[in-house]
């Protein structure tokens, strides 16, 4: 749409004051005012350039937008209503052949870079689109009145998981967008429980409302296509009356690159990658697949941790295999890993010297998970923690020794596990009474380093029963994509 | 100036952007109607009659009033017509 402001025929020139490039050639502006029809839009000070006759106030960058304007200062020139030729940045001879002998800028350099628009600034760009553009966005608009706040609004329309959520507009989504090279309209899969199909878009959108930065959107978008392995189970997971709920732990550089914690507090709040990435995942199961807790999600009790729940492993030592090279992905590469997952058991051992002591003690730990009498029901994952660790290291202990140590260690005799042994009821089969036996599946005990400096401490966090049909259900491990 | 703000549908759409309206209890047997007076004069009259044909047809019915008509409700009041009835019937009777 023609501008009204703008000369239908004569100079344009985009500029700003705090850009020195446009500060050089404020004389050449003045006397090209002079020769002839000149309109300068100015970004940030109204009173820039002085001299000069027609001077737009552009703070709120709508003209630098619609004009497409990359990089100040930025001269065009129009015809008849239309742009026809325009330089970026100072360049005498170009200046010279859109605007004539005027702009010679006598005694400036023959060249000089300009800077960046301030439209084109992170963030500000898509704030400019969503405001005077075309978004592209797919997803329907909701309207919120003038007077209601859109927090409240989102609670009202059910979109939340009790905790207040960010506004999803459409300036936030796009910036959510620019945080993935893959194309807003992609279909990452089929969200269950209503197997609905779900956009890379309506990911954002939900990544926007967990607080996630744009910078999480690939481990967001792993995350979630870990989720929709059939392996994982994710349905049966969402509708069971278990604790258990979806476990993030996120191995490789993209932790460390978006700011993850695997230190002090790794399992506990404090960290925003941390927290809104395993809370990306569960709105997107809320509000695309919908997965309504009292619905769908029937969990007698849940567990604190199906707001979010979600670390880095701690991958600082080179002697450790980090987990998701233990579970197929090339060193190097980002990964996430997703396990069906209850709360957090400490478990405290301030006495073990030796990583035989170690074992055999955490052993008793994990024999708890689910039951004591209960064997290949769920799995677990163990946290240990650097002082834990350090007594396996000082022994010359790998990941693989450590594993192989605490399989054989979890065996046990059926007989004393069996229904009814012990006094208690519940137990294995009674078929199982004379053999010995795991306490999980071959490759069900997941190690992974995580916790601060200080504490004899390590975490097991049991998994569900859904994982007792190895074939069926499984944690699942994913390369993380750009 | 319209400043409604926009904000996008974080979910697979299967419902009716505009919410629907709670659907009316298919029988009013075995709940609680709350008879509301917001105020205005003759809204006793108007909630005395709804009473009447109420305990004629065997529903149970309990009373409020606001403290003025001429502003929103108190929240303590909604939450103890919430906790103690199923329906309501906010008169105005101007």
């Amino acid at each position: 749409m023609p501008d009204s402001l703008l000369p239908n025929d004569g100079l344009v020139i985009v500029a700003k004051r705090d850009c020195p490039t446009c500060v050089l050639v404020e004389p050449v502006m003045q006397k090209l005012d002079r020769a002839g029809p000149l309109t300068v839009i100015t970004q940030d000070d109204p009173t820039f350039p002085t001299g000069v006759r027609s001077v737009i106030d552009d703070h709120e960058l709508e003209r630098s937008f619609r004009l497409d304007v990359e990089a100040v200062p930025t001269l065009i020139r129009f015809k008849h209503g239309k742009e026809v030729e325009r330089t970026v940045g100072w360049d005498r001879k170009e200046w010279m052949r859109l605007a004539g002998d005027a702009a010679a800028g006598d005694g400036l350099p023959a060249w000089q870079p300009g800077c960046g628009s301030k439209s084109v600034e992170p963030g500000v760009h898509e704030a400019l689109i969503a405001r005077y553009g075309n978004p592209g966005l797919k997803s329907r608009e909701i309207s919120v009145g003038n007077w209601d706040d859109p927090i409240e609004a989102c609670f009202e329309r059910g979109w939340t998981d009790g905790l207040p959520v960010v506004p999803p507009t459409d300036e936030r989504i796009l910036r959510m967008l620019g945080g993935t090279e893959r194309k807003p309209d992609e279909v990452v899969g089929l969200i269950p429980p209503n197997l609905a199909p779900c956009t890379v878009e309506k990911v954002a959108i939900n990544a926007v409302m967990a607080g996630c930065k744009p910078e999480y959107m690939p481990v967001v978008l792993g995350v979630l296509e870990a989720a929709l392995d059939p392996l994982f189970t994710m349905h049966g997971l969402l509708c069971t009356t278990h604790f258990a709920g979806p476990l993030v732990i996120i191995n490789g550089p993209v932790a460390k690159a978006i700011g993850m914690n695997s230190g002090v507090n790794a399992l506990g709040q404090g960290n925003r990658a941390n927290a809104t990435i395993g809370r990306a995942l569960q709105l997107i199961v809320r509000n695309v697949g919908g997965g309504l807790p009292g619905a769908i999600d029937r969990a007698t009790l849940g567990n604190p941790g199906k707001y979010t729940f979600c670390f880095a492993e701690d991958e600082s030592d080179p002697d450790w295999e980090p987990l998701s090279v233990r579970r197929g992905i090339a060193p190097g590469k980002s990964a996430v890993t997703l396990f069906h997952g209850e709360g957090v058991n400490g478990f405290i051992d301030q006495k073990s010297r030796t990583p035989e002591e170690l074992v055999r003690s955490l052993a008793m730990g994990l024999f708890g998970v689910n039951h004591p009498k209960l064997c290949m029901a769920g799995n677990a994952v163990l946290v240990l923690t650097p002082e834990h660790y350090k007594i396996f290291k000082d022994g010359g202990w790998d990941r693989r020794r450590i594993e192989d140590a605490l399989y054989q260690a979890l065996k046990r005799p059926g007989r004393d596990l069996v229904r009814g042994a012990q006094g208690v009821a519940e137990g294995l089969p009674p078929s199982l009474a004379d053999a010995m036996v795991d306490k999980f599946h071959p490759d069900g005990l997941l190690i992974v380093r995580a916790g601060g400096e200080a504490g004899l401490f390590s975490a097991i966090i049991g998994g569900w029963p859904g994982q007792s049909v190895r074939d069926e259900c499984q944690a699942v491990t994913r390369e993380i994509r750009p | 100036m319209n400043t409604t703000l926009k904000l996008r549908d974080p979910t697979a759409e299967s419902a009716p952007a505009r919410r629907p309206r709670l659907a009316p209890p298919p029988s009013l047997d075995g709940r609680t109607v709350a008879l509301m007076d917001i105020g205005k004069s003759r809204g006793k009259e108007f909630i005395d009659r709804l009473e009447d044909h109420f305990r004629k047809a065997g529903v149970a019915t309990r009373r409020y009033a606001k403290p003025t008509n001429t502003k929103v409700a108190p929240l303590e009041l909604m939450q103890r017509i919430a906790a103690e009835a199923e329906l309501a019937v906010i008169a105005l009777s101007d």
